[in-house]
């Protein structure tokens, strides 16, 4: 059993929940200067940044003429103008000096003949404004998230970071408008811990989990986005998720970009290049909900491939084996061993996957967690920050650009990490309230000693599998209530829950049930969120509301809960619309 | 069509078990093609939710779900049933010790890890720009740097398991991709570490290693090449 009556505390400077690249790229900075912790559901380099393939974006320049307020054109054309403009300049503007960083800790990217970092072309990134697809993309083969996962955390150990490995969070502790403390779980002996920090960063990661197809990993599951609705923080965005064009199908992992990006193209069963039609200019470089949307529209009009017509084909074998094998060999094992296809002679067959959320916990263009909703939205909360794939800074708005979110990681990640630092060198921790703790204990006695009737496998089957089928590529008023009505009957069967197993050690039964009891309020929030935005926009694509419509819905969604979850409320909050520095881009019709 | 396998698990629980015990499942194959994780979650999510494993990217990068499958060293999410027969028996990577059921503790392999010094040493100043590498010094990298530290490796190596102090074939292949990029001026300290009882001697060349490594790398020859640097270095 485990046992929650005895709590072990630690005193930490900076807390970073979350070992993803954000959080260790902003535990490597913060222990420059201050005591800092990491703690994380898995091994560090488990966390699903390893899982990034095709590149981080930056305009190095190293082929041809790039700069940076051309990524921020294309970061902010591709959010369908939802982004901040102060966070896609501050992102763009740094893009160059972290690569650099990165490429002097150790991170070996592909070279070109003269020994620079190599680069490809990547969906939605374009020279002079949207003129021609530029190489902006640095790589590492097809393992790009997986050389930065770990030689970020090598670099966090050279910096004598502490880490926690394999401690679940269960709990954000606040006190007032500080927050103060984490409760968490040790899974290797079930004894529950507590952390006081002066500065929380929560570099938590996404939810994709919630769907049947997704190209995410098991831990993927929105947890620190639960815990911090749960401490009364917001959520900005919930709806807006990004479904990856190349899942392979049946699987729904990742094939990159970066195949498109080689040259790879699109094909459906009259063996035609379709994005051609709907992309002219960029074709299969399209953003990633474009060339989604297109997919879907393909099948749906017949076009399809397979005994049931239902997904296309992505054709790579025309650059020829040599090329594959030196760029793309991460591809080549993955469609060989999910496919059963050799992507050197045949095309991978291939349907839109649950790959990305673009919002997350609203902070400002420095990382900096703010409240979100109201007349005072952008309030900073002081010593708590937010980075990666669990925040919305917000550099994505409605659709992430591929290789931004590498590139969030980073830019985000050095950034919190300083001011972390800083605010724990000039600032006490908030103390924590008395009973501190005491709703995360009950939270996992509750599951920890259900006896009810229902488990996690067919809870999760049918929660991932609503999601799916009423809240995917395209969405309808009707699909939507449908979904909202069903999610409160599956909230309803966690509250006669049964976890069968009982032990203290490694109790993944009992890591699931926290998990699916996090994963349901994700998916509520998004459904209601998406329900309620009846426009089009970026991922979020309504069949009854087909255009976007800038003078009713360009702003940020946010989410609160009340009532221990069982309220969700939704206010707006205005788009940061100005740069830091530049004219602002206004919103124009988003043709490639 | 559907087919049954029969799945033998060592399981272990230190909550109520004194030992070690099999307990044997039998899965139905839903699919062709059908991966061993997919096998284990059917078991944890439909049969037996008691069952404890690590997996998390499932697609062969993260590392998590390394484990004794028929005897061999491998990752459940990139193995497909149809190569292991209809009976299989999965154990715990072995030389490590066991937390429970297939979970083992990879503490003192990760400790062994950082060991060496996984990173770039630099004595001379980094310029402001890019550190050039040219395609050829680049090249010299692949191969080395996609480990996943899965542990398939060292958990095969009869050194390993019999000195607790081995640094093993995974630490070795980290120490090599750092002590030949041009960028690294570390050697002398990272040779330091590795010219020990405990260090790169103590391999006896069976390549238990390199059939274990789930993504075809080659600890051997990195051990190797780290002999050659030592023997250069003291000529």
């Amino acid at each position: 059993m485990i046992n929650t009556t005895k709590i072990e505390y630690h005193e930490y400077d900076v807390l970073v929940v979350g070992a993803g690249g954000a959080g260790l790229n902003a535990a490597q900075v913060a222990s420059q200067y201050v005591k800092t912790a990491v703690i994380s559901e898995v091994y560090p380099t488990r966390s699903h940044t390893i899982s990034a393939q095709g590149g981080i974006s930056a305009s190095l320049g190293n082929h041809e003429e790039d700069n940076w307020h051309w990524h921020m054109y294309d970061t902010v054309k591709g959010s369908d103008y939802l982004c901040d403009q102060d966070a896609a300049e501050y992102l763009c503007r740094k893009a160059p000096e972290m690569i650099i960083e990165l490429e002097h800790i150790g991170l070996p990217f592909n070279r070109t003949p003269e020994g620079k970092i190599a680069q490809r072309p990547f969906g939605g990134h374009t020279a002079e404004y949207g003129k021609r697809p530029v190489k902006r993309a640095c790589y590492v083969a097809d393992r790009t998230g997986h050389a930065m996962l770990q030689t970020l955390f090598e670099k966090a150990v050279a910096q004598g970071t502490q880490f926690y490995n394999e401690f679940l969070a269960i709990e954000l502790i606040r006190n007032g408008d500080r927050v103060c403390g984490v409760l968490c779980l040790d899974l290797q002996n079930g004894e529950v811990h507590m952390f006081h920090a002066k500065a929380i960063i929560f570099a938590t990661g996404g939810n994709c989990r919630i769907f049947a197809t997704t190209s995410n990993a098991h831990i993927n599951t929105g947890d620190g986005l639960a815990l911090a609705l749960r401490a009364g923080f917001s959520w900005c965005d919930p709806e807006f998720f990004q479904f990856h064009p190349t899942g392979i199908y049946g699987h729904g992992n990742l094939i990159t970009e970066g195949v498109r990006g080689e040259g790879g193209i699109l094909l459906n069963s009259e063996g035609e290049r379709f994005m051609e039609r709907y992309a002219p200019t960029i074709k299969d470089l399209a953003p990633r909900d474009i060339v989604s949307r297109s997919m879907v529209k393909e099948v749906l009009a017949g076009k399809g491939v397979g005994a049931n017509k239902d997904h296309v084909l992505l054709k790579i074998d025309h650059i020829g084996k040599e090329a594959i094998m030196e760029k793309l060999p991460g591809i080549h094992e993955l469609a060989l061993v999910f496919a059963g296809v050799d992507c050197t002679k045949e095309p991978i067959p291939v349907m839109p996957t649950a790959h990305y959320q673009m919002g997350g916990i609203p902070t400002n263009y420095l990382g900096e967690v703010i409240k979100g909703y109201g007349s005072d939205a952008e309030t900073v909360y002081p010593g708590f920050y937010a980075a990666g794939e669990c925040a919305a800074n917000s550099v994505h708005g409605a659709n992430r650009l591929g290789t931004n979110s590498l590139l969030d990681l980073v830019v985000y990640g050095r950034t919190v990490g300083e001011l972390a630092a800083k605010f724990a060198k000039e600032n006490q921790a908030a103390e924590l309230p008395e009973n501190a703790g005491q709703e995360g204990l009950k939270l996992l006695e509750k599951f920890a000693n259900a006896n009810g009737k229902n488990t996690y496998g067919p809870v999760y089957s049918r929660l991932t599998k609503l999601m799916e089928q009423k809240a995917g590529v395209y969405r309808t008023e009707e699909h939507m209530s449908a979904a909202c009505k069903e999610l409160e009957e599956i909230a309803d069967l966690l509250n006669d829950f049964k976890v069968v197993d009982k032990s203290s050690v490694y109790n993944l039964d009992l890591v699931e049930a926290l998990e699916l009891n996090n994963m349901v309020l994700i998916a509520r929030c998004a459904a209601k969120s998406a329900l309620m935005r009846k426009e089009s926009r970026g991922g979020h694509a309504r069949e009854d509301y087909p255009e976007r419509d800038d003078v009713n819905y360009m702003k940020h969604t946010n989410v609160t809960i009340a009532d221990g979850g069982k309220t969700i409320n939704l206010e707006y909050r205005p788009v940061r619309t100005k740069p830091l520095t530049v004219e602002p881009f206004p919103p124009k019709p988003r043709v490639y | 069509m559907s087919k049954f396998i029969n799945v033998k698990i060592l399981r272990y629980d230190p909550d109520k078990d004194k030992a070690p015990h099999f307990q044997s499942y039998k899965v139905e194959l839903r699919r062709p093609g059908m991966l061993l994780l997919t096998v284990l979650n059917q078991i944890k999510w439909e049969l037996d939710p008691t069952l404890s494993f690590r997996r998390s990217c499932r697609e062969g990068v993260c590392g998590s779900d390394g484990m004794n499958v028929n005897g061999v060293n491998m990752l459940s999410c990139m193995t497909k049933v149809e190569d292991l027969g209809s009976d299989i028996t999965i154990k715990p990577l072995p030389g490590m010790p066991v937390i429970r059921d297939l979970v083992v503790d990879i503490s003192s392999f990760i400790n062994k890890f950082i060991t060496v010094k996984p990173y770039i040493i630099r004595h001379s100043p980094m310029p402001d720009g890019e550190l050039y590498q040219s395609p050829e010094d680049r090249k010299k990298l692949d191969g080395l740097y996609e480990c996943i530290l899965c542990g398939c490796c060292s958990s095969s190596c009869p050194s390993y398991w019999v000195d607790k102090d081995y640094l093993g074939p995974n630490a070795f292949l980290r120490a090599w991709r750092y002590l030949i990029d041009s960028r690294d001026e570390g050697a002398d300290e990272r040779l330091a570490i590795l010219n020990d009882k405990h260090g790169v001697w103590r391999c006896h060349t069976i390549y238990n290693c390199v059939e274990a490594c789930p993504k075809e790398l080659n600890p051997t020859k990195a051990i190797v090449g780290i002999r050659k640097m030592l023997m250069d270095k003291q000529i």
